[in-house]
């Protein structure tokens, strides 16, 4: 077997290896929910119903977007300049952290004054956390995988000493949350009845920023260069060091504000269980998305309606709800496959000859 | 009790070395798909699936080997299929990665909650016995995987310098090109690497559930397998050095639970910190440790570069 690079990918090619990557997807999915002994028309119709169909399906779907698109847009970020941040999850618990910190400082603040505050610490807690590996590989060599991953489990056990110790909240009966957001600083819902909050409008702001940041701004193209090939960036001038740090920062400030919007819309405290793996999924949701910050949105909503949907059909037929955890996980492989399948072809060549 | 009398005990090494198996299983496996010059960030996934299949085998009435064997048939499969994803569609190896650990995560919980859907107490095994028989102090109080970990150690120093296979994976993670001149396929020799490595990372995890404990929780494996990536930096590369760095993390594995024991009974006042501060020592130490070996590289060179013949 080998490969072979196709001369143009022309839009049928995309779109066979779409068909074939989605079947291939739902052929597995299928495959799993026979094991488990459930009809399986009914599961995904239900599954699609718990998504999408009704309005308070369609809303908690749309909250549980929210901080997928600002996880997705930190992934999208540092990919773009091949800064593997896999600690969005780590940074999107220190943003919430910093938050409430920050929260209980600014409470008595006009809002207009203590929201960009509370947002921001969150923001910077983030980006301070992803700073360190980030100067790790530039000057040390360190592989930033392992050291954000490592880094997760480190902010993981802080938030938990802090939940038992300094931040703990007296009045919660011995569970291990934070004390609460003061009641004027937690975001307006946007649709009365319905969790939907103002973080959402937010998280469009942010993607429309960073897409408008990575096509027209210098910041953009030495990003995008350094993506490409981060020697040939180097010798054309690029200055490596800054870029790298830049977007350390703006990756680790989107995920710590995914955090704190969060904790100010939804969750109102912060609890060890605040984030069933945004970090990771956002991951997937911006490979889903071809590394492109307004693709990562409507991914990020594609995304929350499997999961979402997977919770409410587990309710009502029992299937397991890591089903939506094996969806999501072969659509990252099956979409990696089908971008690599319409730029090359693979060959199978007889015995001996590869 | 102070830290000094800890360290003379021998219950102390029983558990430094206990600690340290599923690491030396773990870096084993890294090692030889590195070498060979792929990353696999799939062996936290793959130890979860190996954690758990080993365990079901048992479950099922199988023999404990058969489950170890379970385990790492297992792993060899998800190892095929990082080799397909890395080696035959030159896919970038970190992505990859991490989506196999996303799939097999995700396929063991869900295999475990098909198989136990309305459990709260998580059903049991009989695990492993200690080797009572042997004359070795400490290793005695050892189940025989940790034996098998100990002597895979040299088995794997000797295949890797001292076989013309062992040379074929080098080359691979050096220089595919040289390979591929001498007329071995590249693609052979990593696919094989990845599959053995991954094999040994669903032994790691069946060390947990086969050994260390006797159940399967959810998180059981809770970063080791980072770990693991993290210590074959460490150890520049090589076996010899991989398993003293994986008994150096699991001597402070063992110290922080000690410390960690003695802190909520009370005993030690002046160790009056929070219970998580023990519990982050090994991540810290092994993101130390990576800031220390990376100084002096010593990568595969051809590390997480994909061999596609013709391609420059």
């Amino acid at each position: 077997m080998r490969l072979e690079r196709r001369s143009h990918t022309g839009p049928a090619v995309v779109l066979r290896a779409a068909a074939v990557a989605t079947a291939g997807v739902l052929a597995i999915a299928a495959l799993l929910v026979a094991a488990a002994g459930a009809p399986v028309g009914r599961t995904f119709v239900l599954l699609l119903q718990g998504a999408f169909g009704s309005v308070f399906a369609a809303s908690e779907t749309l909250t549980r977007a929210i901080p997928l698109m600002f996880t997705s847009l930190a992934a999208t970020v540092a990919f773009r300049a091949r800064l593997y941040n896999i600690g969005a999850e780590g940074q999107l618990y220190a943003g919430a952290m910093a938050a409430v910190a920050m929260s209980t400082a600014v409470g008595a603040w006009p809002p207009l004054l203590a929201w960009p505050a509370m947002l921001g610490a969150g923001a910077l807690a983030g980006a301070a956390l992803l700073l360190g590996p980030a100067l790790m590989k530039h000057w040390a060599g360190v592989d930033e995988v392992v050291s954000t991953l490592l880094l997760n489990f480190i902010v993981l056990l802080a938030v938990g000493a802090l939940l038992d110790g300094p931040m703990k909240d007296p009045a919660a009966m011995g569970w291990p949350q934070s004390v609460a957001l003061p009641a004027e600083l937690e975001l307006p819902k946007l649709i009365a009845q319905t969790r939907v909050h103002a973080g959402l409008l937010l998280a469009l702001a942010c993607a429309g920023v960073l897409w408008a940041l990575l096509k027209f701004s210098t910041l953009g193209f030495d990003i995008r260069a350094l993506g490409a090939n981060a020697r040939a960036a180097a010798f054309a001038g690029v200055p490596v060091g800054r870029t790298v740090v830049l977007v350390a920062l703006l990756s680790g400030g989107l995920a710590g504000l995914g955090g704190a919007v969060e904790v100010a819309g939804r969750t109102g405290y912060v609890t060890l269980d605040m984030s069933p793996g945004y970090g990771t999924t956002g991951i997937v949701v911006a490979m889903l998305a071809a590394l492109h910050p307004l693709a990562a949105v409507a991914a990020s909503v594609g995304v929350a309606g499997v999961l979402v949907g997977a919770d409410s059909m587990s309710r009502a037929i029992g299937v397991p709800t890591y089903l939506a955890d094996v969806l999501v996980a072969c659509a990252l492989l099956a979409v990696l496959v089908a971008a690599m399948l319409s730029r090359w072809r693979l060959r199978f060549t007889t015995a001996g000859a590869a | 009790m102070t830290v000094w009398d800890l360290l003379a005990g021998a219950p102390f090494w029983v558990a430094v070395l206990r600690m340290a198996t599923p690491l030396i299983f773990g870096t084993l496996g890294v090692l030889l798909c590195e070498r060979a010059g792929v990353l696999n960030l799939g062996i936290e996934g793959l130890m979860v699936a190996g954690a758990f299949a080993g365990w079901l085998a048992v479950h099922a009435g199988w023999p404990l080997w058969a489950g170890v064997a379970v385990a790492a048939a297992v792993g060899a499969a998800f190892g095929l299929l990082h080799a397909l994803l890395t080696v035959v569609l030159a896919l970038s190896q970190h992505v990859a990665g991490l989506g196999l650990t996303m799939l097999a995560t995700a396929l063991a919980y869900f295999g475990y909650r098909v198989a136990f859907p309305k459990v709260d107490t998580p059903p049991t095994i009989t695990p492993f016995a200690a080797m009572d028989w042997l004359p070795i102090p400490v290793l005695n109080q050892q189940t025989p995987m940790t034996l098998l970990a100990l002597l895979l150690v040299p088995l794997v120093g000797w295949a890797l310098y001292r076989t013309p296979a062992g040379l074929a994976l080098r080359m691979a993670g050096e220089s595919p090109q040289a390979v591929q001149s001498q007329g071995i396929s590249v693609l052979r020799v990593r696919s094989t690497a990845i599959v053995l490595g991954s094999a040994l990372m669903g032994v790691a995890g069946a060390f947990l559930t086969l050994s260390a404990f006797n159940a399967f929780f959810f998180n059981m494996v809770n970063g080791r397998g980072w770990v693991c990536v993290a210590l074959v930096v460490f150890a520049g590369w090589r076996p010899g050095k991989a398993l003293a760095g994986a008994l150096l993390f699991g001597f402070f594995d063992a110290l922080q639970l000690r410390l960690q024991q003695s802190h909520s009974a009370g005993t030690d006042e002046t160790l009056a910190l929070p219970y998580q501060v023990y519990l982050m020592l090994p991540y810290l130490l092994s993101i130390a440790a990576l800031v220390v070996a990376s100084r002096r590289a010593s990568a595969p060179q051809a590390l997480m570069k994909p061999f596609i013949p013709g391609e420059r």
